[in-house]
C-alpha cells in the first residue's frame, strides 16, 4: 500500500520530541549549574565582605536633595531663594520595638507643649515614610528654643534629630505671589504621580505658577549616598556617592520696579495689571490685587490662616491676570476693526450714521451707543476715537459671527495665550458651533451685534486683552506671553506657537492704530486726559465690563448698585505708538469708567517704564531713528 | 483483533489497578511526594520570612489545600476531554483578558482582576498560563512535525493576542512567562534548530539599531536600570542590594532557621515573597539552596519523564512545556534575587507566599499527572 506523505509518523514525533527533552534536561542542568556558580561567589567568595556588611548593620542608601534653582527678576534681584531651616525627623524603625515610635510622639508632644491635633498631623506624616530607616520630617521651622527642649530631652527621644534642610523663601513677599507662585509640601495625591526616585529625599514641591510650570526644571536630579551604619544608626563610612545635579536657575522678564510701581498705581484697589513687551512677549509686570505672602504656603499654612484666606470677599488667592473672565467690552473694538477692513465689510473712508442707537432691520429692539444723543456721521478714525457703538453694530452685522469668531480667534480670544503660566484661562470666543454644542439653540443676529462692542457671551483674561493688544502694535506678530526670560541661559520655547495675523493690505494696522491715538491724543478722544501731559504718543483703548445686566431702556444708575455689583473698568494701550515697547493692560474691578479710572493706571505705569528719573522719555526708547528703521 | 484488544486491556486495567491505588486516582506518586516536600519546606521558610506570622502561614496552607483539590480534579480529566475543550478555553481566556483591558481603561488601575464582588475574583493572565502552551499544543498536534513555517506562524499570532493584552495591564513578568510557555511547545514540538538560532540573530542587530535609532533617552536609561538595577539604589536596585547582602552573609551553612538579621531587621524588602529565596540563603546558607534546587531538579526531572513517557503528541508537547516553564520560573526568581538577572515579578514557585499562584501551578501539575495516568496500555511502544 503506497502511503501518503501527508499521514502522521507518530515514531518520527515521539523521538523528536524525546530529542527536544534531552535537549531540554541538558539545559536546566547547564543553568542550574549556573546559579550554583553564582551562589558560591555570593556565599562563599564575596562571605566576607557581605558578611561585613550585614554584621555591621548595614548598607543604607540615602537619597541627597538636589537644591532647587533660584529665581531672580530680569535686574538679577533674588525673587526665590532656598534659606536653611531646621525641622524635626524621625526614624521609625530606630524609635525601638515596633510600634514604640507612637510613644516617641506622645514625649515629642509634651516636650514641645503641642497640641493633640500636631500630634495627629505627626502621626499622619510618618505613616507616609516611603523606605525603611527614612528619616521622615514631622515638624518644621522649629525655634532656638525648641531645638533646645529637643536637645536637654534627646534620652527620651530615640530615632528623633533635628535636621537643617534647604526651604524655599520668597524675599519679595506678596509680590509676585501670583507669578512666581509658590511652593509646598508634596501632597498623597501628588505622591503617586511624581517619580520616587528623583524625589525620594523632596519634600516640597511647585504649587502654581512658574515654580508649578518649571517643576522639573527646577528641581533638579537626585544624588544619593551608600552608608554603612551601625545598629545605633549613626553613619561610619560612606562607600559611594554620587552628587545631586542642582535645579535650573530662572530669570524672569518682570522687573521688581515696574512691578512696584504698577501695584502703587492701582492704589488699594482690587485689579490687575499686565504689562508685556510686544517684540518679544516678555512679561514687564504682572498684578493681580490683592495679593497674599507666599512664605506662608512653604511650611504649611495654618488652618485658619488659610480659610481667612480662602473666603476672603476680596479673593486674595485669585488670579485676576490669568484666570480672571471679563467681557472685554470696548477694549475688543480695535481687534474687531482689524477684523473689519480685512475681511472688506468697511473701509477706512466708510461712513455710518449714528443717532444714537441701532436697529436691525424688521426688529423694534433698540441697541443702544454709550453716547445716547448719538455722534451723527462716524468713520473708522472716529469710531475708534469716540468708542462709537453703533458704528460696531453695524460692523458686526455685516461681518457676521463666523467672521468675527475666526478673526477673533487668530487674536487669542477664546484659547490659552501664554506659553507659560500654569492654569491659564482660555476665556471664551463664541460661535455658532459653540451655541449650539452647549445651550442647544441657534444664534441669533443680535448676538452677534454685541459681540462687536465685546459684550454677550465673549470672555477674556487681562491677559488676552494684551495680547490682543500687542498683536495691533506688533502688526500681528505672535509672541505668547512669557514670565522666564531664560532657563539656565536658554529662552524659552514655544512649541505650540500661533499663526502670524497676515492682512491683506497692511496699513490697516497704521488705520487702527492711528484710530487709538486718538483716544489719548486727539481732541474728542475719551482717554485724552489721561495723555495730557505725555513725552510720547500713546495709542489706547477703554472699556467697561458690566458686573450686572441692565435692562432694555433702563439707565445705569451708581448710586442704586451696591459697590461690587459696578462695572470693571478696563483699559489696554501701548507706547510709544510709532515703534511700541510696551503695552500694559489694566483692569479695575468696580472702577466703573476705564477711560477715567483705567487709563491713569495704564498711564502710571508707562511713565515708570519709558521715563527716566528726570521725567524725560529714556534714550533707548526715543522715537525710532532712521538706522532702526531701516533694519531688516 | 479487536475482541483481543479489549481482552489486553482490561486485563493491563485490571492489573494497573491492583498494582496502584494512587494510578486509579490518576494521581503520579513520585510527583505528589515532591510537591508535599516543597509545601512543608515553603511553610518552614515562610515563617520566618514573614516574621511568625502564624495567619499568613494558616493562609498559605489553605492555599495549598485548595491547590491540592484543584490539582486532583484537573487530574480526572482526560488529556483528550482537555484538548476538545482548549481551543473554547482560550477564547474565553482571550475574552477575558480583553474585559479586563477594557474595563481597566475605564476604571484607571487594578487592571489584572476581573471581580464580580462576593462571587469571583480572578486573574485571567494566570488563567492563560496553563491554557496558553495547552492550546499551542492542541494546534501543533495535528500538524506534521517539525512544523512548517506556516504553522509556527499561526501558532505565533495565538502566542501573540494574549501576550500583547497582559503587556498592557501592564504585566511584562507574567506575559513573558506566557510567551515563553507557548514558545516551549514549538520547541518540544520540533522547531528547526536554523529558524531559533536566526531568530537569535535577528534579534541582536534589531535591538541595536532601536537603541540608537528609535528610543529616546528616558527611555534608554529605563532599560539600563532594568539591566542594571544597582545603578538605582534608591529604587529597585535597594531590593538588590540588599538581597545580596543577605544571601552572601548566609555563607556555606547559613545563619540558622530564624536568626537572619537581614530579614528579620526589615532591611530585605519584600521578604516573604517575590524575595524569599534570600531569607533562605540567609538561615540555610548555600547548602540550603542546593537542597531546594535538587528538589526542583527532582520535579522538573519527573515532568521530562512524563513528557518521553507522554503518548499522545498533545500530552508530550503540554507536559514538555509546563516542566520547561516551571523551570524558567525558578531560574528567573533566584536569577533576579542573587543579582543576575533583571528585576521582574516572578515568586519562587512553592515557596514565595501568595495564593493565586500556587493554585495555578499546583493545577498544571494536576495536568502533567492527568497526562501520566490516562495512557492507554495497548498503544505504548
Amino acid at each position: 500500500m503506497p502511503q501518503q506523505i501527508r499521514l502522521k509518523d507518530h515514531e518520527k514525533d515521539a523521538r523528536l520530541v524525546r530529542n527536544r527533552v534531552v535537549v531540554g534536561a541538558v539545559a536546566v542542568v547547564l543553568l542550574v549549574c549556573v546559579l550554583i556558580a553564582r551562589l558560591y561567589y555570593l556565599q562563599v567568595i564575596q562571605y566576607d565582605y557581605h558578611s561585613t556588611l550585614s554584621e555591621n548593620n548595614r548598607v543604607h542608601v540615602q537619597p541627597i536633595p538636589p537644591t532647587r534653582g533660584l529665581i531672580f527678576d530680569r535686574n538679577g534681584v533674588v525673587v526665590a531663594d532656598n534659606r536653611p531651616s531646621f525641622s524635626l525627623v524621625m526614624t521609625r524603625e530606630r524609635a525601638g520595638n515596633p510600634g514604640k515610635w507612637q510613644d516617641v510622639l506622645d514625649v515629642i508632644v509634651e516636650v514641645l507643649e503641642l497640641t493633640p491635633d500636631d500630634r495627629a498631623l505627626f502621626e499622619k506624616r510618618m505613616k507616609q515614610g516611603r523606605r525603611p530607616f527614612e528619616p521622615v520630617p514631622i515638624l518644621f521651622e522649629l525655634n532656638e528654643q525648641q531645638i533646645a527642649r529637643i536637645a536637654v530631652n534627646q534620652f527620651r527621644l530615640p530615632g528623633v534629630e533635628v535636621a537643617a534642610q534647604l526651604v524655599r523663601h520668597y524675599p519679595q513677599g506678596a509680590h509676585f505671589a501670583h507669578s512666581v507662585g509658590y511652593v509646598g509640601r508634596i501632597n498623597e495625591k501628588e505622591l503617586k504621580t511624581l517619580d520616587p526616585v528623583n524625589y525620594s529625599g523632596t519634600h516640597h514641591i511647585g504649587k502654581t505658577g512658574i515654580e508649578r510650570f518649571y517643576e522639573d526644571e527646577l528641581h533638579g536630579q537626585v544624588g544619593y549616598e551608600e552608608v554603612e551604619t551601625n545598629a545605633r544608626g549613626r553613619v561610619l563610612r560612606v562607600l559611594k556617592r554620587t552628587d545631586p545635579k542642582p535645579g535650573k536657575d530662572i530669570v524672569l522678564s518682570l522687573d521688581i520696579k515696574l512691578q512696584e510701581a504698577a501695584e502703587q498705581a492701582l492704589g488699594g484697589r482690587r485689579g490687575a495689571i499686565v504689562a508685556l513687551d510686544p517684540r518679544t512677549g516678555e512679561v514687564l509686570a504682572m498684578v493681580s490685587q490683592p495679593s497674599f505672602d507666599p512664605n506662608l504656603f512653604v511650611t504649611g499654612i495654618g488652618f485658619k490662616a488659610y480659610a481667612e484666606l480662602r473666603d476672603s470677599i476680596d479673593r486674595p488667592l485669585f488670579n485676576r491676570v490669568l484666570r480672571g473672565l471679563y467681557p472685554p467690552g470696548s477694549t475688543i473694538k480695535p481687534a474687531v476693526a482689524i477684523a473689519g477692513l480685512d475681511s472688506g465689510v468697511v473701509t477706512a473712508g466708510s461712513r455710518v450714521f449714528d443717532p444714537g442707537y441701532y436697529q436691525l432691520p424688521n426688529y423694534d429692539h433698540k441697541y443702544r451707543n454709550w453716547n445716547r444723543t448719538g455722534d451723527g456721521w462716524v468713520d473708522l478714525d472716529v469710531a475708534i476715537m469716540r468708542s462709537n457703538d453703533t458704528y460696531f453694530y453695524d460692523l458686526a452685522h455685516k461681518m457676521g459671527i463666523d467672521r468675527l469668531s475666526s478673526y477673533m480667534n487668530k487674536f487669542g480670544i477664546g484659547q490659552k495665550v501664554a506659553l507659560d503660566m500654569f492654569e491659564e484661562s482660555p476665556g471664551l470666543m463664541p460661535s455658532r458651533e459653540w451655541k449650539r454644542a452647549t445651550r442647544r439653540q441657534a444664534w441669533f443676529p443680535g448676538e452677534t451685534l454685541i459681540l462687536g462692542i465685546g459684550q454677550g457671551y465673549m470672555q477674556t483674561t487681562p491677559l488676552q486683552l494684551a495680547q490682543a493688544t500687542a498683536l495691533i502694535a506688533n502688526k500681528g506678530v505672535w509672541n505668547r506671553p512669557h514670565l522666564a526670560k531664560t532657563i539656565e541661559g536658554q529662552p524659552p520655547v514655544d512649541e505650540n506657537p500661533m499663526e502670524n495675523i497676515v492682512l491683506r493690505d497692511k496699513s490697516d494696522w497704521a488705520r487702527v492704530t492711528h484710530g487709538m491715538e486718538q483716544v489719548m491724543h486727539g481732541a474728542r478722544g475719551t482717554a485724552r486726559k489721561a495723555a495730557i501731559g505725555s513725552q510720547y504718543r500713546i495709542a489706547g483703548k477703554s472699556g467697561t465690563a458690566q458686573v450686572v445686566a441692565i435692562k432694555q431702556g433702563e439707565k445705569y444708575d451708581r448710586n442704586k448698585l451696591q459697590e461690587r455689583h459696578r462695572d470693571h473698568a478696563l483699559f489696554v494701550a501701548f507706547a510709544p505708538a510709532d515703534a511700541p515697547r510696551i503695552v500694559v493692560s489694566v483692569m479695575v474691578e468696580n472702577g466703573e469708567s476705564g477711560s477715567g479710572v483705567a487709563a491713569p493706571v495704564v498711564r502710571q505705569v508707562m511713565d515708570a517704564w519709558l521715563l527716566d528719573e528726570n521725567g524725560r522719555l529714556k534714550p533707548e526708547f526715543a522715537p525710532a531713528t532712521v538706522a532702526q528703521e531701516s533694519a531688516p | 483483533m479487536k475482541n483481543n484488544f479489549d481482552r489486553m486491556l482490561s486485563s493491563e486495567d485490571v492489573m494497573r489497578r491492583r498494582a496502584s491505588f494512587l494510578q486509579r486516582i490518576h494521581i503520579d506518586g513520585p510527583l505528589l511526594l515532591i510537591l508535599l516536600t516543597l509545601a512543608a519546606g515553603s511553610l518552614f521558610v515562610l515563617y520566618s520570612a514573614s516574621g511568625k506570622n502564624w495567619d499568613l502561614l494558616m493562609k498559605q496552607a489553605s492555599s495549598f489545600g485548595i491547590g491540592l483539590v484543584s490539582m486532583f480534579i484537573i487530574a480526572q480529566l482526560e488529556p483528550r476531554f482537555m484538548a476538545r475543550w482548549v481551543p473554547l478555553a482560550y477564547l474565553a481566556g482571550v475574552f477575558l483578558l480583553i474585559v479586563v483591558d477594557v474595563m481597566g481603561h475605564n476604571a484607571m488601575g487594578a487592571t489584572r482582576w476581573i471581580n464580580i464582588p462576593g462571587v469571583i475574583r480572578f486573574q485571567p493572565s494566570e488563567f492563560m498560563k496553563i491554557i496558553m502552551p495547552a492550546t499551542i499544543a492542541w494546534y501543533l498536534s495535528k500538524r506534521t512535525l517539525p512544523p512548517h513555517l506556516k504553522h509556527v506562524a499561526i501558532s505565533l499570532i495565538l502566542i501573540g493576542v494574549p501576550f500583547i493584552l497582559i503587556v498592557r495591564q501592564p504585566d511584562l513578568g507574567t506575559a513573558l512567562l506566557i510567551l515563553a510557555s507557548g514558545a516551549f511547545v514549538l520547541f518540544m514540538g520540533g522547531l528547526r534548530w536554523r529558524w531559533i538560532v536566526s531568530v537569535i540573530a535577528a534579534a541582536v542587530p534589531v535591538a541595536v539599531a532601536m537603541w540608537f535609532f528609535v528610543m529616546h533617552d528616558y527611555q534608554k536609561q529605563r532599560v539600563l536600570t532594568f539591566l542594571d538595577p544597582e545603578s538605582d539604589p534608591l529604587g529597585t536596585g535597594w531590593n538588590i542590594i540588599q538581597s545580596k547582602a543577605a544571601i552572601g552573609s548566609g555563607g556555606v551553612f547559613g545563619k540558622g532557621w530564624l536568626l537572619g538579621t537581614q530579614s528579620h531587621l526589615d532591611f530585605l524588602p519584600e521578604s516573604h515573597t517575590d524575595f524569599i529565596i534570600a531569607v533562605l540563603g540567609e538561615e540555610f546558607g548555600l547548602v540550603g539552596i542546593c537542597l531546594l534546587l535538587l528538589i526542583y531538579i527532582l520535579l522538573i526531572g519527573r515532568g521530562l519523564m512524563i513528557t518521553a513517557q507522554a503518548q499522545t503528541l498533545f500530552g508530550k508537547l503540554l507536559a514538555g512545556s509546563l516542566t520547561m516553564t516551571f523551570f524558567v520560573y525558578v531560574f528567573v526568581n533566584i536569577g533576579m534575587v542573587s543579582g543576575l538577572l533583571p528585576v521582574v515579578g516572578v515568586p519562587l514557585p512553592f515557596i514565595s507566599y501568595g495564593g493565586t499562584s500556587l493554585v495555578t501551578l499546583l493545577s498544571a501539575f494536576g495536568v502533567l499527572m492527568s497526562i501520566h495516568t490516562h495512557r492507554k496500555w495497548i498503544a505504548q511502544v
